[in-house]
């Protein structure tokens, strides 16, 4: 199976490449149309600044590709964040492939958001075997509201999407790639869609 | 609900861990990967590496060990010691390092933490600062709490909250080593006049000293080194206590 992991010059792909790796998959890190195009799945992922990460998405033409995808696509963190209509973060317009806005947390909690948290109401098979209330690793300042689209809730100041899901794409608010044993068993889910 | 985190600290030099260990299971003790690994099973949330080596070939060494972590290892990480530019952060970061801490460079060179969160995000910025009391006013030390400065451990908190610092690992120097419990008044003075997490360190001796700074000390996560080196306390104990005492906790 090849797994194409999007670099694009937001975050830290190391670790996704060696969490798929502990799982015995040896995904390929590009920027490459053809490369992403061909692959059986796509990874998404991101971290940092909304605005920035959308220059440099523009800037390689990726950001009129990853929503003509077709194959399987999971967008993690940013990368989920950037796969929505809008972000407040940097006024930014994303690739509105989910009907969602980002927001910022307000300052009645600590921002940002570090650690761990509970995931609950899960939908679709991309949370096979993971328990309600299992622990997820996060780490974010802004968030997605629940929407149609919600397939995971969290909640930190009040119930946000902590996954996303339309068609082909999915996306991921924590970090499966750093959840322990629990977020292996959704990257392998992933790759099972 | 979001969890208080414990953090097992590992102090390296020249790729290897410094302080004693006692993990009679362990093939090779003094091998950070391998003890990493131990913790993360054990139910340690993240864990934290302070490399004190000086040698010339510390940068490589770093590196080579944080690839070997992120390889091996499936919780989030923070790397520290020495780092004092964007370039070292940058190939951290590359190598799989989820978060860096700065300390003596931060105070010498403030806007190190605007180029950082500027390139990098908060997210990943952690600013370290070590702290006595001196006639009752908290001093900020560098050099691990060696050499005073005039800075005041409140003020340069809300400075490098403001500069976009995403977390502040404070360390008592007052408490460090004495196994009597963290700063919580100082803590809690942190943990209510910021607004970004603040991590407890130093002082740690038995699982009360936990519980008192979740709820005295206001922390949002704990670190320590020799209660978990020496197996004073297992993890999974103590998360055990912590959530009887309606701490939430990731068990």
């Amino acid at each position: 199976m090849e797994i194409a992991i999007i670099d694009y010059g937001a975050g830290n792909i190391q670790s996704i490449k060696f969490a798929f790796q502990r799982i015995g998959i040896n995904p390929v890190l590009t920027h490459n149309s053809e490369t992403i195009l061909k692959a059986d799945k796509v990874i998404f992922p991101g971290v940092g600044e909304a605005s920035s990460a959308m220059k440099k998405l523009k800037a390689t033409g990726l950001d009129v590709l990853i929503p003509t995808l077709n194959q399987p696509v999971l967008g993690i963190c940013l990368g989920m964040q950037l796969m929505c209509k809008f972000s407040e973060e940097g006024n930014t317009n994303g690739l509105g492939i989910f009907d969602a806005e980002v927001k910022k947390f307000s300052n009645k909690v600590k921002v940002p958001q570090i650690g761990w948290n509970q995931i609950s109401a899960l939908k679709t098979d991309l949370f096979d075997g993971i328990s309600e209330n299992e622990y997820m690793y996060l780490v974010h300042s802004f968030y997605a509201p629940i929407c149609s689209e919600t397939i995971a809730i969290s909640n930190y100041e009040l119930d946000y999407s902590s996954a996303l899901q339309k068609e082909n794409f999915y996306g991921t608010q924590f970090h499966p790639e750093k959840s322990s044993s629990a977020g292996q068993r959704v990257l392998e889910n992933f790759l099972k869609l | 609900m979001l969890t208080k985190r414990i953090i097992p600290c590992l102090d390296i030099k020249n790729g290897r861990t410094v302080k004693g260990v006692n993990f009679v299971d362990l093939r090779d003790a003094g091998d950070p990967v391998e003890l990493a690994k131990l913790y993360a099973e054990n139910g340690a949330d993240e864990l934290v590496f302070l490399d004190i080596s000086a040698t010339e070939e510390r940068r490589k060494t770093l590196i080579d060990l944080v690839l070997r972590v992120a390889e091996n290892v499936n919780i989030p990480f923070t790397v520290g010691g020495g780092i004092s530019s964007v370039e070292d952060v940058d190939v951290l970061l590359k190598s799989g390092a989820d978060k860096v801490s700065v300390n003596s460079s931060a105070v010498k060179n403030p806007q190190l933490i605007n180029d950082l969160s500027a390139k990098f995000g908060s997210q990943c910025v952690v600013v370290a600062i070590d702290a006595k009391q001196i006639n009752g006013q908290w001093k900020v030390h560098l050099v691990g709490g060696k050499v005073p400065t005039d800075l005041n451990l409140f003020e340069w908190a809300k400075e490098v909250e403001q500069r976009g610092a995403g977390e502040i690992l404070f360390t008592s120097m007052d408490n460090d080593g004495t196994k009597d419990g963290f700063a919580n008044e100082a803590l809690a003075k942190l943990s209510t006049e910021l607004n970004i997490p603040i991590i407890a360190s130093g002082g740690a001796g038995k699982i009360a000293h936990f519980t008192d700074t979740f709820i005295k000390g206001k922390a949002d996560a704990a670190l320590a080194a020799s209660v978990f080196h020496f197996k004073e306390i297992e993890i999974n104990d103590l998360k055990e206590v912590l959530r009887t005492n309606n701490i939430p906790v990731r068990l």
